[in-house]
């Protein structure tokens, strides 16, 4: 007899009850499993025949058949991205009786590297034996052949042909069109198990990314009877898949490459967009990266190298660097002085080379040590007079300013279609409140005004900016592709001009000072880049730019030549031709270039003349 | 007159020998099935045979604790289990479902822990109550079973929030409630379908309609289950062979090594082989329900029954799924299914009784 428990649970202490219950479930656990018996015994031993039947003829697969992947050429008709054949080394476990064996006797025809053998490994031991495993990508030809020869020695080994994304250009067009890469399984999630089914690679960056459901198409599918070994034996149906769309940029290669030729190996970037449609005629940041070594995975020294380069060719400086406008956006405030009614192009400001708040004692510099003496609107683009946008901003506050620059699409993403665009800084009180938990202080209004202080923005977004203001204010999402065909109906789709809500800037007066003053920047008589613009064969517009990275202190002058490299001012440039019915905006920046006038605005001029002699040709040629 | 513990060396350290031997048998069963289930990869069959260490380990480790101790800890672990669901359907990430919880290396279910953490809870509760319990206790054991059903159905996994209440339902059951409260329940269910209807997701209509006519949607809901029945149908009496079960290895069968597995095994070693299997799970049963009965107070009684009856709803909800008979529910085939969590709790279930089996104590004659 049990004991030793607490007198107070006697109540509880019989069991009688309980193994009523327990017999109770037991009976109950038999009757379900006699059911369980007696369908199985229905299914397994009445209707076996039939099954076995039905098993029999379940020999009917459906695979899937990837489409092919859209094609990208330029404006000018060359091909930037295409689908390359390629062999590549194929086993199926299941067929290969002695593998290891194999490998090191195939080593003479196909080399494999220690890192591809240690891949085969673990691959091989997560798939299962009736799949088809790769041995190795992208064989020679010579590999290919030797290979071929020896092959009955080899059981199970094939040789199977595939596409292979390839980019003719290279780093030439690396930053737009970007890459494909293998789908990694964040992605597989992510995406249609259906449509990817058959499908290895997947746009990572540039257009291959922001227009990857247009270059992919639309999977197919074929029905095939297979043997119960599983091998296929004739197709029974098939659905062809739809292939990808080939996409056509605004791009000029030629253009592109001359961008780059202008660069000259300096750090910096170079957009160009033709302003009534926001097609992006050229696209550079330098230095680059080659995206081919991307496609199929790229090497761990080597994506090392380029990701600890000093000069970052990863980093997407037309897309996603970040400067200080500078003197740039002295048009932009112009304009939006004249609208907003607080100068005139006639009223004029005396520059005495500084500028200071009244009970303040603190100095603001004109860039010119001398001053300018008494400046009108058209002189202050054209001279660049900081001491005028000084008092201008004063007058205009910062909170019109912001909203002004916000109107001209700056502090926010142009909407261009590449992925992961910066957007750039305006400040204002609430984004000062917020993000450096401070007031807003006058003197910070003022340096705004010149765009120095806490603006950024990015060469697309200059670009974007001379666009406009070849536009006279409408503001035209840019671009990069132009048109999408499909490569089987043969149909063309013009990608359509999105245009944003134009500048807050209404008056043609704005415009036409705006205008003017940067037509004088460049052929006018005392305009900063006058050097460069006075013997064009046409008449354009201008804006230099100069963004510091440090402050010299109050007073001291200092030798360019005693500041190293790096440290030297970015030279910016902003400017569109001709000035009649513009054709091609720009906006270039030069890292560490010192000056927009020296350094940025002799590319403009160049990328000008260069390219209205190719539309000559064209026109010519027909 | 003292109290002793009594019985073999396995004893001393708290393991039931006939049960560890009926539960290794599965486990052996399950690798060989899983072998082939997973077109014959050693890797995953290694995977799994590590969760299955891990959770003998567990099994060993919760034996140590005596029943009185668990009693103890017990509503602690369903407060934090609770907690943890609440937090899990807030943050928590899946498949468009939320279950998993994410605490950097560790991912789990909290609904794991509930499978558990709710009888043992019920049966806290009950342990020195007077039974058969009153209204107002079936009441409070009744809401400790509904908190974490309705938070896990939230997520939504309707399968495992069933397995929980069942969990929770069997011990009020075995508490010996009255059979009129019992026919009332099964009847209010019944009245209450078609209410249910309504607030179920879509997907889950479409598996009862699948149920009632699979061949209506032959290429959609309904492929599961006519790939299945044929699996299972042209197995036979004694089975196509190892390795030899062509609707899995041509890729028929969908979730074969995991929730489907069961017709893999049907397919390849036929009605024999699922006899086998049977008398293997009622061998684990029935020596679970002499624990039960064996159990020296109530917290042990109704834990040890309704942890062995929970075991026998797993295999019956997922067989019969497989043959056609239940709906599609997310139930995997104890210790013959690939995947990892529900392993390691059913293993550590099989630990709570163990414990309950070895920490008796007895009279000896000094």
């Amino acid at each position: 007899m049990n004991s030793g428990a607490n007198p107070r649970r006697e109540s509880n202490r019989d069991p009688a009850s309980f193994r009523g219950r327990i017999l109770f479930a037991i009976a109950g656990m038999l009757l379900l499993v006699a059911m369980l018996i007696a369908r199985l015994a229905y299914l397994q031993l009445v209707n076996h025949d039939h099954y076995t039947t039905l098993s029999l003829e379940n020999r009917l697969k459906v695979l899937p058949i990837p489409p092919t992947r859209g094609l990208v050429y330029s404006r000018d008709g060359v091909v930037l991205a295409e689908n390359r054949a390629s062999f590549a080394l194929e086993f199926v476990p299941e067929k290969t009786p002695a593998l290891n064996r194999a490998l090191a006797e195939i080593q003479p025809y196909v080399s494999l590297s220690a890192d591809q053998l240690s891949r085969l490994r673990s691959e091989l031991k997560q798939r299962r034996r009736f799949d088809t495993i790769t041995v190795k990508e992208n064989l020679s030809e010579q590999e290919v052949a030797v290979f071929s020869v020896n092959r009955y020695r080899f059981p199970g080994f094939q040789i199977a042909g595939r596409l292979t994304r390839h980019y003719p250009l290279g780093a030439e067009t690396g930053a737009v069109v970007g890459y494909v890469g293998r789908i990694n399984e964040e992605e597989l999630r992510r995406l249609d198990q259906g449509e990817y089914s058959g499908t290895t690679h997947i746009g990572k960056e540039g257009i291959e990314r922001s227009y990857e459901t247009e270059l992919h198409g639309r999977v197919g599918y074929q029905t095939v009877e297979v043997n119960a070994q599983g091998r296929v034996l004739r197709v029974v149906e098939s659905r062809p898949p739809v292939p990808g769309r080939n996409l056509r940029l605004g791009i000029d290669t030629r253009l592109q490459r001359e961008a780059i030729k202008a660069l000259d190996g300096q750090k910096g970037a170079i957009v160009a967009i033709e302003p009534a449609t926001g097609s992006v005629l050229a696209f550079v940041t330098n230095p680059a990266f080659d995206p081919n070594p991307f496609v199929n995975g790229i090497s761990v020294s080597l994506y090392d190298s380029l990701r600890n380069a000093p000069d970052r060719p990863l980093f997407n400086r037309a897309l996603q660097g970040l400067y200080p406008p500078g003197s740039t956006i002295k048009p932009l405030i112009a304009a939006g002085a004249i609208e907003l009614g607080l100068r005139d192009r006639r009223a004029a400001t005396f520059c005495p080379s500084f500028f200071q708040l009244p009970g303040a004692s603190h100095k603001y510099r004109c860039w010119q040590k001398a001053g300018h003496g008494s400046v009108d609107m058209i002189r202050s683009i054209a001279e660049s007079c900081d001491v005028y946008y000084y008092a201008l901003a004063r007058d205009m506050g910062i909170d019109r300013m912001h909203d002004l620059l916000v109107g001209f699409g700056l502090g926010k993403p142009t909407g261009i279609d590449l992925p992961a665009e910066l957007g750039g800084l305006v400040p204002s009180r609430a984004w000062k409140q917020r993000a450096r938990k401070l007031p807003w202080f006058p003197g910070e209004t003022l340096l705004n005004g010149i765009g120095q202080g806490f603006m950024l923005t990015s060469p697309v977004q200059l670009a974007h900016v001379a666009s406009i203001l070849a536009n006279r204010g409408r503001v035209i999402v840019p671009h990069v592709v132009d048109l999408l065909e499909s490569p089987q109906a043969g149909e063309q789709e013009q990608v359509h001009v999105v245009e944003a809500p134009s500048v807050p800037v209404h008056q043609e007066e704005a415009w036409n000072a705006a205008i003017e003053g940067m037509h004088e920047v460049v052929q006018g008589e005392r305009g900063t880049a006058r050097a460069t613009g006075l013997d064009a064969a046409y008449q354009y517009a201008g804006k230099t730019g100069t963004a510091q990275l440090f402050q010299i202190a109050q007073d001291k002058r200092i030798d360019v030549k005693d500041i190293t490299k790096q440290l030297r001012d970015h030279a910016l440039f902003v400017s569109f031709a001709p000035l009649e019915q513009p054709r091609i905006a720009l906006g270039i920046v030069v890292e560490n270039g010192e000056s927009g006038a020296h350094t940025a605005a002799p590319i403009a001029r160049t990328l000008f003349d260069f390219y209205f002699a190719l539309k000559g040709q064209d026109d010519a040629s027909g | 007159m003292r109290l002793d513990r009594r019985g073999s060396l396995l004893s001393q350290v708290h393991i039931d020998p006939p049960l560890l031997g009926g539960l290794l048998m599965l486990c052996a069963i399950g690798l060989v099935t899983l072998y082939s289930a997973s077109g014959q990869s050693v890797d995953v069959v290694i995977k799994q045979a590590l969760r299955m260490l891990l959770g003998m380990a567990c099994m060993i480790g919760i034996a140590q604790i005596s029943p009185q101790r668990l009693a103890r800890w017990a509503p602690g672990i369903y407060l934090l289990g609770v907690f943890l669901l609440i937090v899990t359907t807030a943050i928590g990430e899946g498949r468009g479902a939320h279950r998993w919880l994410d605490l950097g290396p560790i991912r789990f279910q909290p609904s794991e822990i509930m499978k558990l953490a709710t009888p043992l809870t019920v049966a806290w509760f009950l342990r020195d109550k007077i039974l058969p319990p009153r209204m107002g206790q079936i009441g409070i054991a009744l809401a400790i079973v509904v908190v974490p059903g309705a938070l896990i159905m939230e997520q939504p996994d309707l399968g495992t929030a069933i397995l929980v209440m069942a969990a929770g339902l069997l011990v009020l059951f075995f508490a010996g409630i009255p059979w009129r409260l019992i026919m009332l329940a099964v009847g209010a269910t019944g009245a209450m379908a078609p209410i249910g209807w309504l607030f179920m997701h879509e997907y889950q209509r479409q598996r009862v309609r699948t149920l009632l006519d699979p061949a209506a949607d032959p290429l959609g809901t309904g492929y599961h289950i006519i790939q299945s029945t044929i699996a299972v149908g042209s197995g036979g009496w004694s089975g196509k062979g190892w390795l030899n079960g062509t609707q899995s290895y041509l890729e028929f069968l969908p979730e074969r090594a995991t929730d489907f597995i069961f017709a893999v095994y049907c397919e390849e070693f036929g009605l024999l082989g699922v006899l086998v299997l049977l008398a293997a799970y009622l061998l684990v049963m029935m020596r679970g329900v002499t624990i039960a009965v064996q159990a020296q107070d109530l917290f042990g009684r109704l834990v040890a029954a309704s942890l062995i009856f929970t075991l026998f709803i797993y295999i019956f909800v997922n067989m019969g799924m497989v043959i056609g008979q239940l709906p599609v529910v997310g139930v995997p085939l104890p210790l013959i299914s690939f995947g990892g969590t529900s392993i390691v709790t059913l293993l550590t279930s099989m630990g709570i009784l163990m414990s309950i089996q070895t920490h008796r104590r007895f009279i000896v004659e000094s």
